[in-house]
């Protein structure tokens, strides 16, 4: 095993809480009675529905497609009809437009046959996975086709897999390198060959030595003349799955603030994506089920679950038995970056990687205090910003003033206001002082 | 259908939803416990009186803290500990011998105008307790500059020493003071020579303020916070090697002749560079600010103590180093990841 890489400014390390769920196998959740499909799946432009009301759809029809600007097409998660078209709650704009599927009981699961795909070119595959609507499933959701196009003035060199999933208590990307090895390797082969390159490092924090096992030997098996795949382990220090963080443990550059992975000549796509990557181009099955980690102590039964892009939380509660009395958060996404939602009535997306249902004891509710200048938040921060100012700076109303501190450049991480002892809002600050330093 | 639980409703707040079970309580309580050693010696050396003067200017302190904040209509926080702290310094850098008083007036100084008046905590500038030395200083010179006690000796110590009845208040001088006032061999004649001395100081046994003579225990203290994530080794590594440097460079009758060890164990050197500069809000939050700082007040102490009116300039170097830390912070920024590259077109 190579030794062990990491950043080096900045990180935490919060309690894991992973062994809730890494030994459970990702289970199938049967389909709900209804869908409700959220048009805009992902950064960029939301989709616009091709299909009438009360129209027919099979499993994995395309019923969505961008119009005009960045975007992929969206897809019958399931065979059954348009039931109507309107809004469905959305845990970052509120209330987002959706169309609802009414699930056919009936009809069979679609089977999926695997290709030969090693005889297309760079510009067929590009299509297959534009075609099957992949977006980066980790988290932001950006277009992978995207990614796979990069500028010409930018030459890559380097394909990197994010394997760290260094948030607490996820362990979907950590279920997938376990029971999708062969996969994500294929998967990888599929971009080096899109990109024209060789070179892939697939990184993964040493807290899953049995996913780095099953990924090394997958690698091994899978690397040729023509790729060469390599499992890349990496300390354990949240947030390493940050792309920046990431590309400068893995080989040592910094890509500057605003500017994309390709900037340095790298590419990076998570595990799951790559997987879904596999899919679209080896299976030809569009992106329409999600593998996502329900957990903590507020839920009956935590598990790995693959769902339906479009089934709501309080399916997913029903189908596990419901919540506890200690339920008192639940987060779509990380404890560090994920959101707090209000309703269950929330639909999953193609970005969801996990819903937790936090008891009382697993979040912070203590009131937040002046900030005494312990300068924590400046050791935390990974990306050498000075939290404490931007909020101080918030607080007396100026807002304006933050940019001398690169709060652009922030990613809002959370380790600032993870390690503030005057429990210090500081993220909201930060997200306060980005919405009004643009104006 | 799912129902919301009976006894409250589900939270919502902004990202992250974890916290580290850090706080500002667990800090400042752990500052007091590594204060409690060198106060409980100092009972030791100096007898009771020295445990009274510490309760006084303590309780005055958060009564103080109490008081100010009802009056500026603040939340009160007398239990986040740091008008403990604050009262526990303040009666570590005053003579044992003082009457009673002096602790109750500083704290008014160091609570209600030092911190409260100056924006509450968070926004101090100055260091509270050495804020209120200063101002007793100035205002009870006699008293502030000879209420010295000579420590007790262990083999004469009984426990009747202890419980203040057989205590002279022997006035006495500080081996700063009289190598200020007659020189290193008035310094060896009156305090021993090396190496008892640097024992001696090491350990407590000579005259001083309440909580700044063991040199061991302050260093323990020091190296527990250090230890615990609390204060960094940059300011307190920073201050002493300058005051050693120049003291050995400057402080001696020819250059380079000077004592180092012993401007190290003497006066507060070591109370004012692990305790006392270390303070959060009126220290710089940067490692090289913090050196820079550090630096700073230990030049200012050694000019103080060898060309300045008086004896000790630990207080007054602090003092004077505090304002500039938020200056040193805007001059020395912590190092971007990768900033922006310079516009072209995309970018901004």
């Amino acid at each position: 095993m190579t030794s062990l890489l990491t950043f080096p400014k900045g990180g935490v390390h919060p309690p894991e809480s992973k062994k809730l769920t890494a030994d459970l196998a990702i289970e199938v959740m049967p389909v709900p009675d209804e869908l409700e499909i959220i048009l805009g799946q992902h950064i960029g432009a939301p989709c616009t529905p091709t299909l009438e009301k009360q129209a027919e759809v099979r499993e994995g029809d395309m019923i969505g497609e961008v119009k005009k600007g960045l975007g992929v097409p969206l897809h019958a998660p399931v065979a059954g009809k348009i039931k109507s078209f309107g809004m469905s709650a959305h845990p970052m704009r509120v209330s987002a437009p959706s169309m609802t599927i009414l699930t056919d009981k009936e009809a069979a699961p679609r089977t999926y046959t695997k290709i030969e795909w090693s005889h297309l070119d760079s510009k067929q595959l590009l299509a297959k996975v534009h075609g099957a609507g992949i977006v980066g499933i980790g988290g932001a959701g950006f277009p992978s086709h995207v990614k796979l196009s990069p500028p010409p003035s930018n030459p890559i060199d380097t394909l990197i897999l994010n394997g760290a999933e260094c948030e607490p208590y996820i362990t979907a990307d950590h279920r997938q390198m376990l029971e999708r090895s062969a996969d994500i390797v294929e998967g990888a082969k599929i971009i080096l060959k899109i990109l024209s390159i060789k070179n892939c490092f697939i990184g993964i924090e040493n807290n899953k030595p049995d996913a780095i096992a099953a990924m090394t030997e997958a690698a091994e098996n899978g690397s040729t003349s023509e790729f060469a795949i390599k499992v890349q382990p990496l300390q354990v220090k949240y947030p390493q799955g940050s792309e920046k963080q990431l590309i400068q443990s893995i080989t040592g550059r910094k890509v500057p603030g605003f500017a994309l992975p390709s900037a340095v000549g790298v590419v990076v796509h998570n595990v799951s994506t790559t997987a879904a990557i596999y899919d679209a181009v080896a299976l030809e099955k569009p992106l329409y089920e999600k593998v996502m980690t329900i957990s903590g102590k507020g839920i009956k039964r935590q598990a790995n679950l693959r769902v339906k892009v479009g089934t709501k939380i309080s399916d997913i509660v029903d189908y596990l038995g419901g919540v506890t009395p200690e339920l008192a958060k639940i987060v779509m996404g990380g404890p560090m970056m994920g959101f707090a939602v209000s309703s269950l009535d929330i639909p999953v997306t193609k970005t969801t990687s996990s819903v937790l249902f936090l008891a009382a004891d697993e979040i912070d509710t203590t009131p937040h205090s002046q900030c005494i200048r312990c300068g924590w938040c400046l050791e935390a921060c990974p990306m050498g910003l000075e939290p404490k100012e931007i909020a101080i700076h918030v607080e007396a109303g100026r807002p304006q003033d933050t940019k001398q501190f690169g709060v652009f450049e922030c990613f809002e991480c959370g380790c600032c206001a993870y390690v503030c002892p005057a429990k210090r809002p500081l993220v909201q600050f930060i997200r306060l002082a980005k919405m009004k330093a643009t104006n | 259908m799912t129902q919301a639980p009976q006894h409250g409703l589900w939270k919502v707040s902004v990202s992250p939803h974890v916290r580290s079970n850090e706080s500002v309580e667990k800090i400042m309580w752990t500052v007091v416990a590594c204060l409690v050693p060198p106060l409980v010696l100092s009972v030791f050396i100096f007898g009771i009186q020295t445990l009274i003067i510490t309760a006084v200017s303590v309780i005055s302190c958060v009564a103080m803290e109490a008081i100010s904040q009802k009056l500026l209509g603040r939340r009160v926080t007398i239990k986040d500990g740091s008008a403990v702290i604050t009262g526990m310094l303040l009666a570590f850098v005053i003579p044992p011998g003082v009457p009673y008083l002096l602790p109750v007036l500083g704290a008014v100084m160091a609570i209600y105008i030092g911190k409260h008046l100056l924006g509450g905590i968070g926004y101090n500038i100055f260091n509270p307790a050495l804020l209120a030395r200063a101002f007793l200083l100035a205002t009870f010179p006699v008293a502030m500059t000879s209420s010295w006690l000579s420590p007790l000796k262990l083999q004469d110590s009984s426990i009747f020493h202890y419980m203040g009845t057989t205590i002279d208040a022997v006035s006495t001088a500080t081996p700063l003071a009289v190598l200020k006032a007659k020189g290193m061999a008035a310094v060896i004649e009156t305090f021993g020579a090396a190496p008892n001395i640097y024992t001696d100081f090491f350990l407590g046994w000579r005259p001083g303020c309440i909580g700044e003579t063991s040199g061991l225990l302050i260093i323990l203290g020091g190296l527990y916070l250090i230890y615990r994530g609390y204060i960094t080794w940059h300011i307190p590594v920073s201050v002493l090697a300058t005051i050693a440097l120049l003291t050995w460079a400057f402080g001696g009758d020819t250059t380079f002749s000077g004592d180092p060890l012993l401007a190290i164990l003497s006066g507060g050197a070591l109370l004012g560079a692990f305790f006392m500069a270390t303070d959060y809000v009126s220290s710089p939050t940067n490692k090289i600010s913090k050196l820079v700082y550090g630096i700073g007040i230990g030049a200012l102490t050694v000019l103080i103590r060898l060309k300045g009116g008086y004896p000790e300039g630990v207080c007054y170097a602090i003092l004077l180093m505090n304002p500039v830390s938020s200056v040193l912070d805007n001059w020395f920024k912590p190092i971007r990841f990768a900033p922006p590259l310079p516009p072209q077109g995309g970018g901004k």
